[in-house]
């Protein structure tokens, strides 16, 4: 069995408002990466895959609080230690972060190469310039970016070259898990494609060892992860391999997520787009029993009480009070009333 | 799709050009279109290959270097303001941001309110108002009663966007373009808004143009599919022969990049551009 280098066991966070009420925004998510592996985390806005990513790199700054759960990195537990500690120790060399807007992340009055000195002295490791420079260059050769680039400032590059230098400041130390969240999400589809193969190569040539993809475009994660996690308000309601997931969803929330792809490819233009209706919920008090319940089709009196993971052969979970047997009858019974149509 | 074709929307040898002197730059280079009556077309391309400042053209919102536009077989004439606010009730438009696309100061009321008076129902008693506003909020899944007195800036971005399709619905044009109205959802919602423009396409019977760099939502939606490079249309065609059988080199590339799940995705072809 390969190494595990992310473990995460019911880890609980919350925001507190200014009026002392409590949001779980990550509900007892637990999650196991392992080495050489990419997970990807799938989910509508406002549904917790951002403080996620946020609560696993151990950055509890208010309103952001840490409840419950163990994070286990590379054997080492890191639950529950103060931020500050976490961000000289810990962040970029155990765990690093690609954020949401990463084109906006630059300071503007900097060169390049000031970011990634930046990133050392911060870590106390004591190097020359001359070998922050030598291995600032390595990581831009991977990067496909050229050596002038450590000499510019951030204005001087175009958008995909900037999300690979931010690519770059964040692997710079070699961490054992880089979370990418919503790397792409700015950028044309040819850039994409660019960061998408950059992001493999590193892991190929282990400056990374395993990564968590965080996305709501199910195509591009279908493509570049090994294990999707489906997240819905808070909580963990499916968990699968890319394939399981994307052709053969059990839950209905994931159903009705891989019914909104939208991709150019051959037969797909009579395919009905199958929207969710209805929004989300309020997470301050979110619904009892299946949070979901207020939106399915396929809603029970079961549904109110609280439903757990249910955990199937080959490491597959989905959270729903119906049995893999039933919700297979009902998704039969659907593709037959379409076929009639 | 539609038998009796005939030509909406019009336009020859369009072209517009940036700056002067020696930093001049074609945005759009002597473009020809034809757009027929209740079809759905898209204009696609990279970033800055000039299709939203081809829609601006033709919404009549910036001027025209050189070219004609014809509007229902007639030359567009809008010299004047009292014309072009008679253009616009035939032809309008859903924007990329929907958090610039209203005034801040003005309360979804007013914003309804604005559109039943452009259709000429100001004189309308109050009644009669809510009603067609409350019609129009039902249409999109917003409810009417708990936006009157919230102002734009209240709502979240899906909402907004929907709150933009109930303002088509209740002006009920001829043509609508509607610039990157997804990208800044994410994709469950997208779902539903393409579901609500389109059944309203066919219940008011307008034409629709997409301006998008989405492939996939590009051939979706249209009948009709046109690629832009550098201004000027590389591609033409209908969805299926453009998107699945591309012959340009730039269409080609530009599929390949799109991610896919039926077939492979070659990662392999990226090119390093710096």
């Amino acid at each position: 069995m390969a190494n595990v280098m992310l473990e995460v066991k019911e880890l609980t966070t919350k925001y507190v408002t200014r009026y002392n009420e409590d949001i779980y925004a990550v509900d007892h998510v637990s999650l196991k990466v392992e080495e050489g592996k990419t997970l990807g985390i799938a989910g509508e806005s406002g549904c917790g895959k951002s403080t996620l990513a946020l609560s696993l790199m151990g950055y509890y700054f208010a309103p952001l609080h840490y409840t419950s759960g163990e994070i286990i990195i590379d054997g080492k537990n890191i639950s529950g230690i103060d931020p500050d500690v976490v961000r000289k120790s810990i962040l970029g060399t155990e765990i690093s972060y690609i954020p949401q807007a990463a084109m906006n992340a630059l300071n503007p009055t900097r060169k390049i190469i000031n970011f990634i000195e930046d990133v050392y002295e911060a870590h106390d490791e004591y190097k020359t310039k001359k070998e922050i420079y030598e291995l600032a260059c390595e990581c831009c050769s991977i990067l496909g970016l050229p050596e002038a680039v450590l000499q510019k400032y951030p204005v001087e590059l175009s958008g995909g070259m900037k999300q690979r230098t931010v690519i770059a400041v964040s692997v710079i130390l070699f961490p054992k898990i880089l979370i990418a969240d919503e790397p792409t999400s700015a950028l044309d589809v040819t850039s994409q494609k660019m960061v998408i193969k950059m992001l493999k190569d590193l892991m190929k040539d282990s400056f990374i060892k395993s990564m968590i993809f965080i996305t709501h475009e199910l195509p591009l994660l279908y493509n570049v992860t090994d294990d999707i996690m489906v997240m819905y308000a808070g909580q963990i309601v499916e968990k699968a391999t890319a394939k399981e997931a994307v052709f053969d969803p059990l839950h209905p929330y994931s159903r009705g997520l891989m019914g909104s792809i939208i991709v150019p490819e051959q037969g797909l233009r009579d395919v009905k787009l199958a929207a969710i209706p209805g929004v989300p919920p309020n997470l301050k008090n979110p619904p009892a029993g299946c949070r979901f319940a207020p939106r399915c089709k396929y809603t029970r009196n079961e549904c109110v009480a609280t439903v757990n993971l249910r955990n199937l052969e080959g490491g597959r979970a989905y959270r729903c009070v119906l049995s893999e047997k039933e919700l297979r009858n009902y998704y039969l019974k659907e593709a037959e009333q379409n076929a009639r149509k | 799709m539609l038998e009796n074709k005939e030509i909406i929307l019009s336009a020859k040898g369009l072209t517009k050009e940036f700056g002067f002197g020696g930093t001049r730059t074609l945005a759009v280079d002597h473009v020809d279109i034809e757009l027929y009556k209740g079809e759905v077309v898209s204009i696609v391309g990279e970033s800055g290959s000039g299709k939203t400042t081809l829609a601006k053209m033709l919404l009549g919102l910036i001027n025209v270097s050189e070219g004609e536009i014809y509007f229902q077989g007639k030359l567009r004439d809008i010299r004047t303001n009292k014309k072009k606010q008679e253009y616009w009730k035939n032809i309008q438009a859903i924007f990329q941001d929907p958090f610039s696309s209203y005034n801040i100061f003005h309360k979804i009321d007013a914003v309804l309110l604005d559109c039943i008076r452009m259709r000429g129902g100001g004189g309308l008693p109050r009644e009669k108002k809510v009603e067609l506003m409350t019609e129009a909020c039902k249409f999109v899944n917003l409810k009417y009663e708990e936006l009157t007195n919230k102002y734009p800036f209240e709502l979240s971005g899906g909402q907004m966007q929907r709150l933009m399709i109930a303002r088509i619905f209740l002006l009920k044009p001829k043509i609508l373009f509607a610039d990157e109205p997804t990208s800044m959802i994410d994709a469950c919602s997208r779902a539903t808004i393409l579901d609500m423009l389109m059944q309203l396409r066919i219940d008011i019977g307008m034409t629709v143009i997409f301006i998008t760099h989405d492939i996939g939502l590009a051939y979706y939606v249209s009948d009709k599919v046109f690629i832009m490079e550098h201004g000027k249309f590389v591609e033409s065609g209908s969805a299926d022969a453009v998107i699945l059988t591309p012959r340009e080199p730039y269409t080609q590339r530009l599929i390949s990049d799109v991610p896919k799940i039926y077939e492979e995705w070659d990662l392999s072809t990226v090119e390093c551009s710096t």
